[in-house]
């Protein structure tokens, strides 16, 4: 198995979820006849099905000897024609509309042609050539062709005309046919073989009036896998060749109607090739498998597991190539045997001991429907309210039909469960208590993308606590990336989702802890506290890897920065100037200054990493009331306590110098704030950090901070008082009973 | 223009007296208010609501009611005493007691011949009004409780009690209680209602308000009550219907007014109702009395504001006439200020306070507070003698002399200066009950108006006063100026004048000049006649210098007339051909003083309640475009500058609520203040009003 493919894997399944009820889909199939497969089951019996004069019969070919023409719709054999005993038909039966006459081979070289009427096989013409023939191919609108196992091919008439003339070999001597096709293309008519020579793939692409062949190579897949199936469509002049490979890979090769050369022999061009789709194989490769295009953005694929359904590959699936979401699916009873035919809208498929028509539709994609904007057809089985307008008819008027899928049993639990993204709120609601993480992912993102965040309000206090629930429980689940989206629509608060905080720090998701204490407002002080501590013991290691808020970190990184800044600038000329000032025999302080700057950079630089500081700056931010928080407090350790203290001193230190930047717009603690725990921290441990020795110098430094605070609020109120006295004045002079005034005329 | 010292005065504690009473005469256009302490004032609402005349109040006369009699003017008051008014000598003519205790209420009928009078003891009693009496009758039936109010019906053939607890209608003729269907005896629960006022309908319905609070409706006839009006939790206390009868109002306690307007429900349809209208809410305390005029509700109560408030669907809007008025202070100067001594006289009803400005030190910027180096001294308080409130006062230029009157008594003289003896000179006996008083403006004589518009100069000396003279002028609003020194006309002729109005001599001021040959000369020649001005002067002056006398009238005019020349003043002319700024003529208090910068002559001095104003006749007059109020202005702009925006009028509103406004001797001016919020502080609590959350 291949990590790619489980990554793709995982993607599809994910879309799939949320996509596969819509466009494209299946319908209830049935069955056109019983087959007699071999007994160990490696061939189906049926050796091919061709389309008859219209799009209602088919003409089935079985392995051994007969020919049955269907009436599909019902469901019954109108016309049966068998070989004698001994004989066997080599080739499926073609039905050549021009003529109304049959044309099959049997035994390799005999090319037998009979019409309807015609009751006995061996009444009929015969004809036998002189190599044996791979296939007769009878393309709509074209003549029969003869394909020879040897590579070359002639129109059948002109076969007929000379039986016996002779055949060239035109494939090396190792080279065998695989796969080969007919087609139309305008006015001239193609015939496609895919052969195999050493584990490389050649396509043969022989036109006929005139006569031209065009050789190319496949890119080789892994060694030892040559394609499954072919399938091939005509659009534009081009023919796409898709086919698919044991690895579940799809690709698509494109090859032009005009050839570079016609010659013979010219040496085999290596065709480009993009990958379509990677389809979940499960364990092992694929053995059974075939692809089939439909339309230009939709492919058929049987014997390949259902990406929700396990390993059990009996399943035929729609999938759209280009948005590579799956469209449909149906697991089909019994057997796979790789075959798979697609003729007007139904699919033919032998399966078990049955051959099953399966009609279905294959809506024009669109990137909305694709996306699952588009509004669920299916009434039944979608909650959502009929008041949703609908996109089907916003986006193609009336032309998306009302698709009505019969699935089975599995099928429809598993849907049930699986809401599209019309769904209401409860179904999203429904589906996180199950759904594995990728879903739930994409569920989320599709349900907060899809509307407004105010109706969201009441629904996503739900969905986290379900998820929060879900997470507890389960300890491999746990989305972060889903989660912070949610705390970021800001409908969300501490009391909708009690447990969302903690869960984070369990986690160790630092980025949704830090989401959660911004935009929580009701955050409990024990939680708060709980945060602190978890910050505060953080190796800054770890802290380093978790990704925060890039303001939150640019306001500390600012801060760190300046630090920097200042030390190369004492450093520099900035102390000569301090020098040169202290010179001055009247101008004592500058030696203290001088000291004091000296003394600082042991401060002066941030005790705690960046991103811890990011994080502990969000602690600092948080709404708190006092009496509550300080039990809380008095559980950090003393080491904690110290280096709490030692950051939030570097904050003042930082906050009280004179050049501090204002940096508005970004997210940062307040001075208040920072001398508000100060003190608050102070006060739960402040007998134990008088025991502590290395606490001594930052107590004194922290009580001549909180001097200074208070002095200031001191002086403030003595400016008040006077102010107020001021004001006090002016109200005065108006009472007087008697004064003398100058007044000014003019 | 300059700086001035402005000794800002705030100790005068003037405080005006509750309005008691209202009459409003239609014919004349003239209120009559009667006041708590029994002054009563008439306002001329012709005439820009001055002011004309006020009566001073008496103890004992507290006046319950007031009633106009063509133009005869009666009150009833608490003494039981009903009194008529001599409106040409602003004094009681004659009082006559009813002998029934306490009179409430007072009424005439439309003829004018009988007034009817609600006595305590429960009579009504009729006086039949002859010419310069009123006579007796008759009693009405005796009830058993006080009549409080009394309404005529307009017919004259019944009348409308209102009482404790019940409203009574009699017969005029007979003095019976009318027939089962016009008696009804109204008996609510409470038996302590008191019906404070009742109005007689001319439809007979009968429209009462009354201590419960309701404004209730009756029929006349039958004695149902119609309709119910409850406007209050407290008291109405009066009722007024406009003359057509298309309206009421109703105050009350709570310091409202609620109009009432008989309305047809439906419009287009005939029957009519009263229906509640408006509510206006312009005191703070009790309505006691309410005037319906054709254009406007006055109302007047305990915060003894008197406010006009127009109706606004009965005049043309955004006009002078449908502005709100609130008339606080009296429209005549209690404060005389002696300019050569720095002394302030203030006249209360009771008693009178000399008072010395203080001094202060140095000098100051503009908008500065100087220090004040001695606090101004209260000199004198004189308290009146006799029952009578003091009428008028006055003080001379030097602070030698100071006199007042009252109604009743003579002259009073008092020399507050201490180096004169304090024997009090001796009276002529012509001096008695002046209502206006003046000194010359060297305190040598004393000009006192007199009965009949009679002006009496008295001459001053320090041992005695001799009377010099009466003049008396014809009668008229005129303004008369007389020639103290007839033969010797110069610039600095002597001058004095005074004004007749209507028959009453108001002395306003009088300037004398140079006095050395005065010699007690008896014949005093009228000058000349200053040309009659339809509106009432409100304040006169003589310029010193100049000799030209000017004039400020109710409706805002300003005049300016040269005694030498004996006709107006250029400037006066140019002034009245441009016309005064339109928000000159929009203020609504009176200039109630002039007076004129010793040091500039071209400076007029003039003050109403909100404003200075300082008149310089050199500089251009504002037009209509012209900023008025442009002192801000002239502060921002730079001095060049300021001479092109500035005009004649400077006025100051850095003072307000102003009662006098005088210049002293060094280019010092003198500013009285009385701040409202003062008056109110010091009015006893209105009534309690349940406020939300109180």
């Amino acid at each position: 198995m291949f990590p790619g493919c489980i990554r793709l894997f995982s993607r599809y399944s994910t879309r799939w979820t949320f996509f596969s009820s819509s466009m494209a889909a299946l319908y209830e199939g049935y069955t056109l006849c019983g087959l007699v497969p071999e007994q160990n089951l490696s061939n189906s019996g049926v050796r091919g099905i061709e389309q008859e004069r219209d799009s209602d019969h088919v003409v089935v070919t079985d392995s051994t000897r007969s020919v049955t023409m269907y009436k599909v719709s019902d469901q019954k054999p109108l016309g049966r024609w068998t070989v004698k005993q001994g004989q066997s038909l080599t080739c499926p039966a073609v039905f050549n509309p021009k003529t109304k006459e049959y044309v099959a081979v049997s035994d390799n070289q005999v090319i037998r042609i009979w019409k309807e009427e015609d009751v006995l096989l061996d009444k009929t013409f015969k004809a036998t050539v002189s190599s044996d023939i791979w296939r007769v191919h009878c393309a709509h609108g074209g003549d029969p062709v003869v394909l020879f196992q040897r590579g070359a091919v002639r129109l059948l008439d002109s076969l007929l005309s000379a039986p016996q003339q002779p055949i060239e070999e035109i494939l090396a001597q190792e080279e065998a046919i695989r796969w080969s096709t007919n087609i139309v293309a305008e006015t001239q008519q193609f015939v496609i073989f895919t052969t195999e020579q050493k584990g490389d793939t050649l396509i043969y692409l022989q036109g006929l009036n005139p006569n031209t062949l065009q050789r190319y190579r496949l890119e080789r897949e892994e060694p030892g896998l040559s394609p499954l199936s072919f399938s091939v469509t005509y659009k534009d002049k081009h023919i796409h060749l898709l086919y698919l490979y044991p690895n579940g890979h799809v690709y698509q090769s494109v090859l032009s109607v005009r050839g570079l050369g016609t010659e013979e022999g010219l040496q085999a061009l290596q065709v480009p090739r993009g990958l379509l789709l990677a389809l979940p194989v499960g364990e092992g490769l694929l053995e059974a498998a075939s692809a089939l295009v439909l339309d230009e953005a939709h492919v058929a694929v049987v014997g390949v597991p259902h990406p929700s359904a396990g390993a059990c590959k009996d399943f035929l699936c729609i999938w759209n190539t280009n948005f590579q979401t799956l469209q449909a699916g149906k697991e089909m009873a019994g057997k796979i045997y790789g075959q798979l035919w697609c003729y007007s809208n139904k699919l033919f498929i032998p399966h078990g001991k049955t051959l099953s028509v399966i009609p279905f539709v294959c809506p024009k994609s669109s990137l909305a429907s694709a996306l699952g904007k588009l509004k669920q057809a299916k009434a039944e089985e979608s909650k959502s309210p009929a008041s949703v307008p609908s996109w089907n008819k916003i986006l193609h008027g009336e032309k998306a039909q009302p698709s009505r899928t019969v699935e089975t049993r599995k099928m429809r639990t598993s849907r049930k469960s699986q809401s599209t993204l019309c769904l209401s709120a409860d179904q999203v609601l429904d589906l996180i208590k199950t759904a594995p993480i990728e879903a739930v992912q994409k569920e989320v993102e599709g349900l907060l993308s899809r509307s407004d965040i105010q109706d969201l309000q009441p629904c996503v206090g739900q969905l986290v606590s379900i998820l929060v629930s879900r997470s507890l429980a389960d300890p491999s689940f746990y989305i972060p990336s889903t989660l912070a989206q949610l705390v970021h629509t800001q409908c969300l608060c501490h009391s909708a989702c009690p447990d969302l905080v903690l869960l984070a720090l369990e986690k160790k998701d630092y980025f949704l802890c830090q989401l959660c204490l911004q935009f929580f407002p009701d955050i409990p002080e024990a939680v708060t506290c709980a945060c602190l501590k978890a910050f505060i013991s953080l190796p800054d290691i770890d802290a380093e890897k978790a990704s925060l808020e890039p303001d939150s970190i640019s306001f500390v990184e600012a801060l760190i920065s300046r630090e920097r800044a200042q030390v190369s600038f004492q450093n520099g000329y900035g102390t000569t100037t301090c020098e040169d000032r202290s010179d001055d025999p009247s101008e004592g302080g500058g030696i203290i200054k001088e000291k004091e700057k000296t003394s600082a950079p042991s401060e002066q630089i941030c005790p705690v990493g960046l991103h811890k500081a990011v994080l502990l700056n969000e602690v600092l931010q948080t709404a708190y009331s006092e009496t509550f928080l300080l039990p809380h407090l008095k559980d950090l350790s003393s080491q904690h306590v110290v280096l709490f203290l030692q950051y939030l001193q570097f904050l003042y230190l930082k906050y009280s110098q004179d050049d501090f930047p204002q940096m508005h717009g970004l997210r940062s603690p307040s001075l208040t704030q920072i001398m508000d725990w100060v003190c608050l921290v102070l006060d739960a441990h402040f007998t134990m950090l008088v025991m502590i020795p290395e606490a001594k110098g930052l107590l004194l430094n922290l009580h001549s901070f909180v001097k200074s605070q208070v002095r200031l609020v001191s002086e403030l109120g003595k400016i008040e008082g006077s102010l107020q006295e001021l004001k006090n004045m002016k109200v005065k002079k108006e009472v007087g009973q008697y004064s003398v005034e100058i007044i000014e005329l003019f | 223009m300059g700086e001035f010292k402005v000794h800002r005065v705030r100790f005068f504690e003037y405080m005006p007296s509750p309005i008691r009473a209202m009459a409003f005469n239609s014919r004349t256009d003239r209120l009559a208010v009667a006041r708590g302490d029994g002054a009563v004032e008439i306002f001329n609402f012709a005439d820009n609501y001055f002011q004309e005349k006020v009566i001073p109040g008496q103890d004992s006369r507290a006046v319950e009611a007031l009633c106009w009699v063509g133009q005869r003017l009666f009150s009833a008051g608490l003494n039981g005493e009903i009194t008529e008014y001599d409106l040409e000598n602003l004094r009681p003519k004659y009082t006559v007691m009813a002998y029934g205790g306490p009179a409430w209420t007072l009424s005439s009928n439309n003829e004018g011949t009988m007034l009817a009078v609600g006595c305590e003891d429960g009579t009504v009693k009729m006086f039949e009004i002859l010419e310069e009496r009123i006579q007796f009758q008759r009693n009405h039936d005796r009830q058993k409780g006080r009549i409080i109010s009394l309404s005529w019906h307009p017919s004259g053939t019944h009348i409308a009690a209102g009482m404790m607890g019940m409203i009574r209608i009699f017969e005029t003729e007979t003095g019976k209680q009318t027939g089962l269907t016009h008696d009804w005896i109204w008996s609510p629960a409470n038996k302590e209602v008191v019906v404070w006022s009742v109005a007689f309908l001319s439809d007979h319905t009968v429209i009462s308000g009354d201590s419960a609070g309701k404004v209730q409706v009756w029929d006349g006839f039958t004695g149902t009550l119609i309709k119910t009006h409850l406007i209050t939790k407290w008291d109405v206390l009066a009722l007024s219907v406009s003359q057509d009868q298309s309206s009421l109002v109703a105050g009350t306690s709570e310091g409202t007014v609620t109009q009432f307007q008989f309305l047809p429900l439906i419009v287009g349809q005939q029957d009519k109702e009263w229906v509640r209208t408006r509510t206006f809410k312009n005191h703070s305390h009790d309505v006691r009395a309410l005037a319906h005029t054709e254009t406007a509700v006055v109302s007047g109560g305990m915060d003894t504001q008197l406010v006009v408030q127009p109706l606004l669907d009965r005049v043309e809007k955004n006009t002078q006439e449908s502005a709100l008025r609130k008339i606080a202070f009296p429209h005549r100067s209690l404060v005389c200020c002696a300019k050569k001594s720095g002394l302030l006289l203030f006249q209360f009803p009771e008693h009178l306070e000399l008072w010395r400005l203080g001094e202060s030190d140095g000098h100051g910027k503009p908008g500065d507070s100087l220090p004040v180096r001695k606090k101004p001294e209260k000199l004198i308080h004189l308290k009146r003698k006799g029952e009578d409130h003091i009428c008028c006062s006055a003080l001379s230029p030097c602070g030698g002399w100071l006199a007042y009157t009252t109604v009743s008594s003579n002259l009073k003289f008092l020399l507050p200066s201490p180096s004169s003896s304090l024997q009090l000179p001796k009276l002529p006996k012509e001096l008695c009950s002046a209502h206006q008083l003046c000194f010359s403006s060297d305190s040598s004589k004393l000009f006192a108006s007199s009965k009949h518009s009679s002006v009496i100069v008295v001459a001053l000396g320090q041992s005695e006063c001799k009377y010099l003279h009466t003049l008396k002028p014809k009668s008229g609003c005129e303004i008369h100026i007389y020639n103290l020194n007839k033969l010797k006309v110069c610039l600095n002729s002597v001058f004095f004048i005074f004004v007749t109005l209507f028959g009453l001599s108001l002395l306003y001021l009088c300037h004398v000049g140079v006095m050395q040959q005065f010699d007690c000369d008896p014949c005093l020649q009228l000058h000349c006649t200053v040309p009659v001005y339809s509106s009432c002067p409100t304040a006169i002056a003589i310029h010193p210098v100049t000799s030209n006398l000017v004039t400020v009238h109710a409706n805002q005019q300003i005049f300016e007339y040269s005694l030498a020349q004996k006709e107006y003043t250029e400037w006066s002319r140019k002034l009245q051909k441009q016309g005064l700024h339109n928000l000159w003529l929009e203020r609504d208090t009176p200039i109630t003083h002039i007076s004129f910068n010793p040091n500039n002559q071209a400076h007029i001095i003039l003050h109403d309640m909100f404003m200075l104003c300082i008149i310089d006749q050199s500089l251009p007059l504002p037009d209509r475009k012209t900023l008025l109020y442009n002192q801000m202005t002239l502060r921002s702009v730079p001095e060049s500058e300021r001479l092109r925006h500035s005009h004649a009028f400077k006025i100051c509103k850095n003072f307000q609520h102003l009662l006098c406004v005088s210049t002293l001797e060094d280019q010092a001016l003198v500013v009285v203040e009385r701040p409202l919020l003062d008056i109110m502080s010091q009015l006893p609590a209105p009534v309690r009003q349940k406020k939300f959350a109180t």
